[in-house]
């Protein structure tokens, strides 16, 4: 008569604790998905964030409109001249962290020296790329508060980043990137659609 | 009634005996009270420094009898949350006080639980055998720490929304998933209403609860190994013939007594801080907070509330964003790491020598001065300060493995140090 130890088929127990423990945690997995996914935006959401028109015939040489989309601050700036003319020299070219625009995010048709498609309307996401503060617009050069040497462009008072008439980031600023450019479109020449491609449209 | 009025004090206490017999074969009631309190020896040498356990235990209990009345009158949506606040300092009977009562207590929690620490690093209490007490311990402190976070946007003042754009966009430093991350985490393109609406349920349910599970965890951890104490003695090695030891003494009744002296004075500067400061020029609740979220319009300077300072300091302190934000986050993880990398032979700073405690010494004003710093507009030598404590701050932990073995120590006696009075 053998003991109750030896009818143990250790190999099964061990099979079926490894079986119904895997079968558990894939369980336990799956259902956790659709707690996750509650968190990302909802239809409500997404719906709100749908694409924005603006009107920009009436925004005057030099300055900005503010735009809302998706709650965050859209600048749209009709630059004049003078202000394209402070985008391209060597010098300032020098100063900028990413002047080409390689690492920051923007659509493929704005990532030209303007980061538009039309050089002098410039459309950006006013949030500042280091920690999303709302970057202030100081277009005037030899700005009182930045020094001789400022050209015009966005500041930020959180943390102090600096950004040129495009967007783009300075160095030695705690900001990463430039200014993020949103899609958008002219619908006509004084109507932008944000939050579309050109390409789609 | 009727019944004891007619029976005598013998009589009573019998049938309260009996009552109490009746509920111990169903509860380990008595078993638990002893276990915990009337025969948890604790040694009899616990100084000053010992209150701010308990005392944080009180502001716990606090912030949630507080919190659930706040909840009462609080509408989590964006369109109300600024105005139900308003009601609540101005319509609400008393409401003013439970909201100070909330406010001042979630800046206390802090103060008491960083005296806390403190105590834990100047006597080693997380050393062998306590490392698990201190990591219980430490969950607490970033459970503490979110739970203040997602706090501090209820009120959906200007600075709540752009404290929590600030640091929500720290996520977004992480490469790859990062955007992705923070747009999961605020269930929209921007801090909406619906980001509001899940961060007042982190706050009112899941952090809570998380918090006192650990509460339980950190002091059952800490019943089952002893408390450590000044001298960092292990007074469960020296028994008296009863099977308790000889430098301990039952929590229930001496330090329930003692703890609720230090409860008194604690109150009372809680309630010079609700009554004549609950704002405490700006410092815990800030100004720019006054007026209602808007998401176009950042403060024109950004600081978290003084006890986030010291890491905020660092993330600036670093010229790159990525690093920043891993060197702010190291800053906290580190602490859970001490017990591994404190190579001492003796707990208590009462028996290292000069090495640990220059080094604790700088390390204390590291983190003091980082704290004043974070909350200072970054200038460039400011900027420049924070790098310097910021070094000292990590050395204090990198270097921790060979000071605290090459330091002199001297010899720990085997009783502690007690004067009777």
């Amino acid at each position: 008569m053998s003991s109750e130890a030896d009818q143990i088929d250790g190999g099964r127990r061990h099979f079926l604790l490894v079986a119904t423990t895997v079968t558990g945690i894939a369980g336990a997995a799956l259902t956790a998905v659709p707690f996750l996914a509650s968190w990302k935006p909802s239809a409500r959401a997404q719906a709100l964030g749908a694409p924005v028109e603006a009107d920009i015939s009436k925004i005057e040489p030099g300055a900005i409109m503010k735009v809302n989309w998706r709650g965050q601050a859209i600048f749209v700036v009709r630059r004049t001249p003078e202000m394209l003319a402070t985008l391209d020299t060597a010098e300032v070219k020098n100063s900028l962290r990413d002047p080409d625009s390689e690492d920051s995010i923007q659509p493929d048709y704005a990532k030209n020296e303007a980061r538009s498609l039309k050089p002098e309307v410039l459309v950006l996401i006013g949030v500042c790329t280091h920690l999303g503060c709302a970057p202030l617009d100081r277009f005037s050069p030899n700005d009182a508060e930045l020094g001789a040497t400022w050209r015009g462009g966005f500041y930020c008072p959180c943390h102090g980043s600096k950004f040129d008439l495009s967007g783009r980031v300075y160095k030695d600023v705690p900001a990463p990137l430039n200014l993020a450019v949103p899609p958008y479109r002219f619908v006509n020449e004084g109507l932008i659609q944000i939050g579309t491609d050109a390409e789609v449209a | 009634m009727s019944v004891t009025l007619e029976t005598g004090g013998a009589r009573k206490s019998s049938r309260m005996a009996a009552l109490v017999d009746w509920i111990d074969a169903r509860f380990p009631m008595t078993r638990f009270m002893k276990e915990h309190a009337s025969e948890y020896y604790a040694p009899k040498n616990f100084n000053f420094w010992y209150y701010f356990g308990s005392l944080a235990m009180v502001v716990l209990a606090l912030q949630i009898i507080t919190g659930i009345f706040l909840t009462m009158n609080y509408k989590p949506s964006a369109a109300e949350a600024f105005a139900s606040v308003e009601y609540i300092m101005r319509d609400v009977e008393w409401g003013w006080l439970i909201r100070y009562m909330h406010s001042t207590g979630a800046s206390m929690f802090f103060v008491v639980v960083y005296l806390h620490m403190f105590r834990g690093l100047m006597y080693g209490s997380y050393k062998n055998p306590r490392e698990l007490v201190w990591i219980f311990g430490m969950l607490i402190y970033l459970c503490l720490m979110a739970e203040a976070f997602f706090g501090y946007l209820l009120p959906w003042g200007n600075m709540s929304y752009w404290g929590a754009q600030v640091i929500v966009s720290l996520f977004g430093a992480i490469p790859g998933i990062g955007e992705s991350l923070v747009e999961w985490i605020r269930g929209d393109y921007y801090i909406s209403d619906i980001t509001l609406n899940r961060f007042f349920a982190l706050h009112v349910i899941a952090l809570p609860l998380a918090l006192v599970f650990l509460v339980i965890a950190h002091i059952f951890a800490l019943h089952e190994v002893g408390s450590n104490n000044p001298d960092g003695i292990e007074i469960k090695k020296l028994k008296g013939p009863d099977g308790h030891p000889v430098d301990g003494i039952p929590f229930h009744p001496y330090y329930t007594v003692k703890d609720l002296v230090g409860f008194i004075v604690f109150a009372a500067i809680f309630a010079c801080v609700l009554f004549f400061a609950p704002e405490m020029g700006g410092y815990f609740l800030e100004h720019a907070n006054f007026e209602p979220a808007n998401s176009l319009q950042t403060p024109e300077h950004i600081a978290p509330v003084w006890y986030f300072t010291p890491f905020y300091a660092i993330l600036r302190a670093v010229p790159n964003k990525l690093m920043g934000v891993v060197l702010m986050g190291l800053a906290v993880v580190s602490f859970f790491f001490l017990p591994w990398l404190d190579r001492s032979k003796v707990k208590s700073i009462r028996y290292r020598g000069w090495l640990y405690k220059a080094f604790l010494s700088a390390f204390a004003v590291s983190f003091v001065a980082l704290g004043y710093l974070g909350l200072q507009p970054a200038t460039p030598g400011y900027t420049n300060a924070a790098r310097v404590f910021s070094v000292v701050y990590f050395a204090f932990f990198i270097l921790m493995p060979w000071y605290s073995k090459a330091d002199q120590t001297k010899p720990v006696p085997d009783r502690v140090t007690y004067h009777a009075h």
